[in-house]
C-alpha cells in the first residue's frame, strides 16, 4: 500500500506557492476586458411636429443627476415634465454625489444605464476623455430641434452662447451643455463691508488690502481659504490673471504653449496674493472634506472673515447659515493697477452643471427629449427657483424679483459685458485645474511656496499634459 | 493508478513513484487551481498585458510596448506618492508589530508572579484581548471618517483636547505633508494593532510555560524573558505578520484616500486610482503591476532577511 507515498508537507508547499501569487496588493487591477463596438441599439420613436426628437413614448429613461450644492429637486421638476409627456415611460431619475463611480463603468462597457448625466461634482468623468473615446453623443441635435416653448425658434437660439462654446472640445460638435450661468469672484456681506467696516468693495488691489488691514483691526479677517478645496482660490485669481495681462494669457493656459504659466502677469497676480498670505489676512484652518461649508458658516453665521472665494451656488448652499439681513454680494476680482490690460469688472462668469447623453443610451432620443425640457422657459424659471442661479436660458428670469446675491451676479455679469473669461483648460484637461492647481495653490496659501515656485510646478505640469499621450489635445481653431 | 492495479514492474520504481506522487497531488488540486487560474491568476496576466496598451476605456486598446513604465519613470507625482507609501512600508510594520507585540506579551506574561503562577496576563487581560480586537470589526470607510473627524483642525477632538490644556492644535490633515503621514500611520497602526494583538497571544500561548519557569528561575526578569525567550519562540510569527502588515502598507488606499486630502499626500494606490478616475486605464494597470512586484520582492527580501532555524518545542 505504500507506493502512493505523499506526505502533508508536499501538498502544503504546492499550495503555499500557489498562494504566494495571490499577493493582494493590487486589487485595484480589474479583470474587465475592452467592451466591443456594437451598433447603437438605441429605441427610437417617429418623428413629428409634436415630437421632433423621434422619441419613443413607451421607452424607460433615466436620469443620473450629482446631489450637491444644487440638490436634484430642480431636476425632478423636468423628469416630471417627461413623465407627463410621456406616462408610459416612467421615467426615474437618480441623484448621487459619486457621479463616476456610478455612471462610468457602464458607459465603458458600452451598456450607459442613464439616458442623460449631469457631470458634476468632485467625482465628474473627465470630459474630454468621454469624447475622444466616443462615449458621449453629439448634442446638435437638440440645438436644431424647435425650442419647446416656440416652435419656430430653435433651441440654440434660446441660449446665451457661452453654452455651446462650453460644449465643444475642439471641434463644431457639441458634447456637453450646460444650465446654469456661474458667477465667480469675492462673495461679500455688504452690511459687514458698508456698515461693520464703513468700507466701499474695493475696486484695486491696494484697496482690497487696505479694507483686509481695517478689518483686522476689528479682529476680522479680511480673506478665508478653504484648506480641504484649496481649488477655491482659483475662483478668486483666474479673472485676475486675464484683467492683468489679456486674452492671450489665459489662451495661452488653454492651449498649453510654452511658459503660460510663466507671463508677468501670472506672477504679478502670484505676488498680489503672496502680500496677503504674508500679512496673515486669511482665515485658516479648514481642513476637511467638508472645509467649504466650514468656511461658509464662519463667513456667514459667525462673521469671521469678510471675503471668500466663492461661486454663485454659495448663495443656496449656505442658505441656512445665513443671517436674514447678511447681504450677500459678489464682486469681480480688484484691478491690480493702471497697467491691467482688461478693465476691471473682467469676469469669470462660464456656463455650469454640465449635462451629457452617452452615446450608446438606451433612449437616447428621450435624453436629448429631456435636455430639450430642461431648456424650456418653465424648467428655466424653476431651475432659477430650486436653486437661485441665473438658467442659460435667454429671458428666463426677466421680471423676477431676486435674491441679493443672484441679483449682484447678474448685474456683474451685466457690467462685465464682453468681458466674461472662461477657463477652457478645465474641460479640457482638468487633471491640470483639479489636481497640479489644488495641490500647487495649497502650498502656496500656506506660504509654503513664492510665486516663481508657483508658476514653475503650474509650467511644468502644463508641459507635462502636453507631452502625454494618453490626453488628447484640443488644437487651436 | 490505485496500488492493486499497479503493474508489479514499476511498483518498486523511483521514478514511477514519483510520477504516481505527483498524479495524487493533481488529482486533488486540479478544479481548486483552475478555479484559482481563471479567477486570480488571469485577471493579473491581462492587467500586465494592458497594461502595455494606450487603453483609454473604449473599445481599442493599442500596444504601446513600454510607453506607460516610461511615463512613469518620468512623472514625478508617481514618485511623490511612492515616496510615501515607502515610508509606509518601512514605518507602519515597526510600529504596529512592536507595539502589537508589546501588548500581546502583556497580555498573556506581563502579570508575572500572578496567583502564584510562573506566567499569567496583567490584570484584566481577557478584556483587554477583546477590546485591542475592535478596530477590526469595523470598516476601513468608517474608521477613515471618524479619524477624520478626530484629526480635525477647527473641531477635531485632538485639537479641542489641545485647546483645553492651552495649545494651538496644528492641521493634522491640512497642511504639512508630515503631519499627514503620522496621522495616516497613527490610523493604520491603531487598525491593525488587534489582529496583531490576537495574533502574537495565540503565538506566545503555544509556548510551554517550563521554559517561563525555568528562565524565572533563573533570574530573568520581564525584558530579558522576553528577548531571550518569547520572541526567539514566536520569530515565524513575526516574519508572516511583517510581510502582511507590510503589503497592507503598500496597499493602504482606502484610509489614505478617504481621509487625507490628496494635495497633502497621496499613496501610490491612489495615485492609480486617479489615473483610472481620468481614463488612462492602460497606465494605471501599468502601476498595479509595478506594485504587484514591489509587494513581491518586498515578501522575498523579508523571507530572506528573516530566515532563522527554527526552534522546536
Amino acid at each position: 500500500m505504500g507506493s502512493t507515498s505523499v506526505n502533508r508537507r508536499d501538498v502544503m508547499k504546492r499550495a503555499a506557492a500557489a498562494g504566494l501569487l495571490a499577493v493582494p496588493a493590487v486589487g485595484a487591477l480589474t479583470s474587465c476586458a475592452s467592451g466591443g463596438g456594437e451598433e447603437n441599439k438605441a429605441e427610437k420613436g417617429e418623428k413629428s411636429k409634436k415630437n421632433p426628437l423621434g422619441v419613443k413614448a413607451d421607452a424607460g429613461l433615466t436620469v443620473y443627476i450629482f446631489n450637491g450644492g444644487y440638490g436634484d429637486k430642480y431636476a425632478q421638476f423636468v423628469t416630471d415634465m417627461y413623465a407627463k409627456k410621456y406616462p408610459k415611460a416612467d421615467p426615474e431619475q437618480k441623484p448621487t454625489e459619486k457621479i463616476a463611480t456610478q455612471v462610468q463603468p457602464k458607459i465603458v462597457r458600452g451598456k450607459p444605464t442613464a439616458d442623460v448625466v449631469n457631470n458634476s461634482g468632485a467625482d465628474q468623468m473627465n470630459p474630454g476623455k468621454l469624447v475622444h473615446n466616443k462615449q458621449v453623443a453629439d448634442l446638435a441635435e437638440v440645438l436644431d430641434a424647435p425650442s419647446w416653448d416656440d416652435p419656430n425658434v430653435t433651441v440654440r437660439e434660446t441660449l446665451v452662447p457661452v453654452v455651446e462654446q462650453m460644449g465643444r472640445f475642439g471641434g463644431n460638435e457639441c458634447y456637453q451643455l450646460n444650465i446654469a450661468l456661474t458667477v465667480y469672484g469675492n462673495w461679500y456681506s455688504k452690511k459687514l463691508l458698508e456698515d461693520g467696516l464703513e468700507s466701499e468693495y474695493p475696486k484695486t488691489w491696494d484697496e482690497m488690502l487696505a479694507v483686509c488691514k481695517k478689518a483686522k483691526a476689528k479682529g476680522i479677517h479680511g480673506w478665508s481659504y478653504p484648506g480641504g478645496h484649496p481649488r477655491y482660490m482659483f475662483f478668486s485669481m483666474y479673472a485676475m490673471f486675464a484683467q492683468r495681462g489679456g486674452r492671450d494669457v489665459t489662451t495661452a493656459m488653454d492651449y498649453l504653449e510654452p511658459n503660460a504659466w510663466k507671463h508677468e502677469a501670472v506672477k504679478d497676480v502670484f505676488e498680489a496674493w503672496e502680500e496677503l498670505v504674508a500679512k496673515k489676512y486669511v482665515l485658516t484652518g479648514f481642513d476637511g472634506t467638508e472645509a467649504h461649508t466650514e468656511m461658509q458658516t464662519a463667513w456667514t453665521k459667525e462673521g469671521k472673515c469678510l471675503f471668500v472665494p466663492n461661486g454663485s451656488w454659495v448663495e443656496n448652499e449656505a442658505k441656512d447659515t445665513t443671517p436674514k439681513d447678511f447681504a450677500m454680494q459678489v464682486g469681480a476680482t480688484p484691478s491690480l493697477d493702471s497697467g491691467d490690460k482688461m478693465p476691471f469688472g473682467t469676469l469669470y462668469s462660464p456656463a455650469g452643471e454640465p449635462f451629457i447623453v452617452p452615446a450608446k443610451a438606451k433612449n437616447r432620443q428621450g435624453g436629448l427629449e429631456w435636455l430639450r425640457m430642461m431648456y424650456s422657459k418653465e424648467a428655466a424659471l424653476n431651475l432659477f427657483k430650486e436653486i437661485g442661479s441665473m438658467p442659460v436660458v435667454k429671458g428666463a428670469i426677466d421680471g423676477q424679483k431676486l435674491p441679493s446675491g443672484t441679483a449682484s451676479a447678474q448685474a456683474a455679469i451685466k457690467a462685465a459685458g464682453d468681458n466674461i473669461v472662461i477657463p477652457q483648460f478645465m474641460d479640457w484637461y482638468n487633471e491640470l485645474f483639479r489636481e497640479d492647481f489644488n495641490n500647487m495653490i495649497h502650498k502656496f496659501m500656506q506660504g509654503q511656496i513664492g510665486p516663481k515656485q508657483a508658476m514653475d510646478t503650474m509650467q511644468k505640469a502644463s508641459d507635462r499634459i502636453m507631452k502625454d499621450p494618453d490626453i488628447t489635445k484640443v488644437k487651436k481653431a | 493508478m490505485p496500488p492493486r492495479f499497479t503493474p508489479e514492474r514499476v511498483r518498486y520504481d523511483r521514478r514511477y513513484r514519483t510520477l504516481d506522487k505527483y498524479r495524487f497531488i493533481v488529482g486533488f488540486l486540479a478544479v481548486p487551481l483552475a478555479f484559482y487560474a481563471l479567477f486570480v491568476i488571469s485577471p493579473f496576466i491581462q492587467a500586465i498585458y494592458y497594461s502595455f496598451t494606450d487603453w483609454s476605456g473604449g473599445p481599442v486598446a493599442n500596444f504601446v510596448g513600454f510607453d506607460n513604465y516610461e511615463k512613469m519613470w518620468n512623472d514625478e507625482r508617481f514618485w511623490d506618492s511612492l515616496r510615501v507609501s515607502a515610508l509606509l512600508l518601512v514605518i507602519a510594520p515597526v510600529l504596529t508589530l512592536v507595539l502589537g507585540m508589546f501588548f500581546a506579551y502583556m497580555i498573556t506574561s506581563g502579570g508575572r508572579h500572578r496567583r502564584g503562577r510562573a506566567i499569567a496576563g496583567v490584570a484584566g487581560s481577557s478584556v483587554y484581548k477583546v477590546v485591542y480586537f475592535f478596530p477590526q470589526v469595523l470598516s476601513v470607510a468608517i474608521i477613515a471618517v471618524v479619524w477624520g473627524r478626530v484629526f480635525n483642525t477647527n473641531s477635531g477632538l485632538i485639537n479641542g483636547g489641545l485647546d483645553k490644556v492651552g495649545v494651538d492644535g496644528p492641521a493634522w490633515l491640512g497642511g504639512d505633508e508630515t503631519l499627514g503621514l503620522i496621522s495616516l500611520l497613527t490610523v493604520i497602526s491603531w487598525s491593525f494593532i488587534g489582529f496583531y494583538v490576537v495574533l502574537f497571544s495565540a503565538a506566545m500561548g503555544a509556548i510551554p510555560k517550563d521554559i517561563y519557569e525555568a528562565a524565572l528561575l533563573d533570574g530573568a526578569g520581564r525584558a530579558r524573558t522576553f528577548f531571550n525567550v518569547t520572541l526567539p519562540l514566536i520569530w515565524d510569527t513575526v516574519r508572516t505578520g511583517w510581510i502582511y502588515m507590510g503589503i497592507q502598507a503598500l496597499d493602504t488606499f482606502a484610509i489614505c484616500l478617504v481621509m487625507v486630502p490628496p494635495h497633502v499626500l497621496k499613496v501610490t494606490p491612489v495615485f492609480l486610482y486617479e489615473r483610472f478616475r481620468d481614463g488612462q486605464y492602460g497606465y494605471a494597470t501599468s502601476i498595479g503591476v509595478v506594485l504587484l512586484f514591489l509587494s513581491m520582492a518586498f515578501s522575498l527580501i523579508v523571507m530572506r532577511v528573516g530566515n532563522r532555524d527554527r526552534i522546536e518545542y
